[in-house]
């Protein structure tokens, strides 16, 4: 075996100087937050980059909830994941019965509410909240978790539409037929041969929708905004109320957060780079 | 095709689903959830909005305000620098992490992390962090340099540049994925054959790379301008549209009108936005939808 050549020695040192600029980029926020997350407060302030006393305290604060920021910490912690869950679900039920229905059954008119829910996608979320502020108040549903169940559902559902209807388009035609020779009622090949056929792509977008709903601020700090039945990352924003915030908390709670949407990208990651991406632009 | 089951399942029933077939009826009843959140949740709040915005008076209103200028420039200095800035680096990534190494792949799965993390807690760490007094950066200066550090966030075009740098973190893992999976799809027998007549890194960028990369490479720059116009994080948790409501973008002023009770104004400042939201719109569907 011959030693690596000059030349191999310096295309590795090279591409080293792109990674680590990179690595640096990228983890200094996250490592900024982590390192607030296990510092006590005065070392937290003075701006070392390794606490001398690393501590867990402020893991039990927030747990414990001993804070007047954090006295609602499960109930908000408890608000997310009921308001992901309920988007997760909703938008899938939504989105697969209208992939199958334009895809599979071609109902007349299916084209259009492609387009139009392809148009929806397009129109940036922020532009939507202030119509959508009021739309909720004039349904009555301000301060409702309903409301931010149904405007994340509306907010997710176009995009999860397109994807499951180009996944469907290509499953192909005779398995439907096949079904019907066999006598199959339109739900039973809905039930029995399109949704097993569509889970990778489900498990995308069922992860897509409940990780935009666990993530969104703004519609929930619009529509949301009784302490006990705010999302965290409305609770998160509001530690920024006063002038003497406990930062160190502020970023335990935040660490907390952010765990398990990181979690739940990991765990998926196979089919979300499969379903989304080939989604997500088409070349 | 058009799935025609047998006679058996037909419903009886009105004249309407005597013409339609089972299945065509079934495709009705499944699509009409997604239509009745469109109508409630879309098409309602687009109409009331734009009710609202009819008098002529807002847009008055608005070109007196310097708020809304200079929220104007700002919105189109994120997007016209902000996102071709990204989209470069991107681009220039995605060669980076289509090279065949094991410690290339592991440095992928670090670097998709701002992508999987929620923004708000990652925001107000990079504020934290610019804090003048107590961030970390400061005290760095201070302790290289024994200067105090500057003000950053209360400089505009600082805060405003690093509102821009908080958008490239969040959002640069996935347009680089997405360029990623387009460079992979080019043949490698081009680059073997390029390689063989000693074409340099260069070359083969400019007549391989970039030929079968370009239309993606645009369709990703317009749909990231799109999506940024209604970027609110990233401005409002990092500088709330301060020092003085100079930073403010278009997706933040909405909300602002809207939270000093100013509704009507809020949507004139979303309407103004229209004439260069809808053509990018127009073009996107053209696009996806062939």
């Amino acid at each position: 075996m011959k030693l690596p050549s000059l030349r191999d020695v310096a295309t590795e040192a090279r591409l080293l100087l792109i990674g680590i600029p990179v690595f640096l980029w990228t983890m200094i926020p996250i490592y900024h937050m982590f390192l607030f997350a296990i510092s006590p407060k005065e070392d937290a302030f003075s701006g070392k980059l390794w606490p001398d006393h690393p501590t867990l305290h402020n893991f039990e604060i927030v747990f414990k909830q001993q804070h007047y920021f954090l006295r609602d910490f499960y109930v908000q912690f408890w608000n997310s994941t009921l308001i992901a869950a309920a988007v997760g679900v909703l938008t899938l039920f939504i989105a697969t019965a209208a992939a199958f229905s334009i895809s599979r059954l071609k109902v007349p008119g299916g084209r259009m509410v492609l387009n139009l829910a392809l148009f929806t996608y397009f129109i940036p979320a922020a532009f939507l909240a202030v119509p959508m502020y009021r739309t909720m108040g004039n349904y009555g549903l301000l301060n409702n978790h309903w409301s931010l169940i149904l405007a994340m559902v509306t907010i997710a559902s176009p995009y999860a539409i397109w994807v499951l209807k180009q996944a469907s388009d290509k499953l192909p035609v005779e398995l439907d037929e096949a079904a019907v020779m066999d006598g199959a009622t339109t739900l039973q090949i809905f039930r029995l041969v399109y949704l097993p056929l569509m889970m990778p792509s489900l498990v995308a977008i069922g992860t897509y929708a409940v990780l935009l709903a666990w993530n969104e601020y703004l519609y929930a700090f619009l529509l949301l905004s009784n302490d006990r039945e705010i999302t965290l990352p409305v609770a998160l924003g509001n530690f920024l109320a006063a002038d003497d915030s406990p930062w160190e908390l502020l970023m335990t709670t935040g660490f907390i957060y952010a765990l398990p949407p990181a979690a739940v990208y990991y765990a998926f990651r196979r089919y979300m780079v499969g379903g989304l991406t080939a989604g997500a632009v088409k070349s | 095709m058009a799935i025609t089951l047998s006679g058996d399942q037909a419903l009886p029933g009105p004249p309407l689903s005597s013409r339609l077939t089972p299945a065509q009826v079934w495709g009705i009843i499944l699509l009409a959830p997604y239509l009745l959140v469109f109508l409630a949740f879309v098409v309602y709040p687009v109409c009331y909005g734009l009710w609202l915005a009819r008098d002529p008076a807002n847009y008055v209103a608005l070109y007196n305000d310097p708020i809304f200028a200079r929220a104007a420039v700002n919105t189109l200095i994120f997007l016209v620098i902000g996102i071709n800035i990204k989209m470069l680096i991107a681009l220039f990534l995605s060669g980076f992490f289509a090279m065949q190494r094991t410690w290339i792949k592991w440095l992928s799965v670090i670097f998709i992390l701002p992508w999987a993390v929620p923004s708000i807690p990652t925001i107000l760490s990079v504020r934290f962090m610019f804090n003048p007094e107590w961030g970390v950066i400061n005290h760095l200066i201070f302790s290289f340099t024994g200067d105090d550090g500057p003000n950053w966030l209360n400089d505009p075009a600082v805060a405003l540049s690093m509102a821009i740098g908080v958008h490239i973190w969040k959002s640069l893992p996935f347009w680089t994925l997405i360029l990623i999976t387009g460079r992979l799809a080019i043949s490698h027998d081009l680059f073997e054959a390029a390689e063989v007549d000693g074409a340099s890194w260069w070359q083969k960028f400019r007549f391989i790379t970039w030929p079968s990369m370009q239309t993606l490479y645009v369709t990703c720059t317009l749909l990231s301008m799109i999506w940024t116009l209604g970027d609110f994080n990233s401005v409002y948790l990092l500088t709330g549209g301060g020092p003085a409501d100079l930073t403010h973008v278009l997706a933040t002023l909405g909300i602002r009108y809207l939270r000093l009770d100013q509704l009507s104004l809020a949507m004139a400042s979303i309407v103004c936005a229209m004439p260069f939201v809808l053509p990018l719109v127009y073009f996107m569907m053209k696009r996806l939808s062939r």
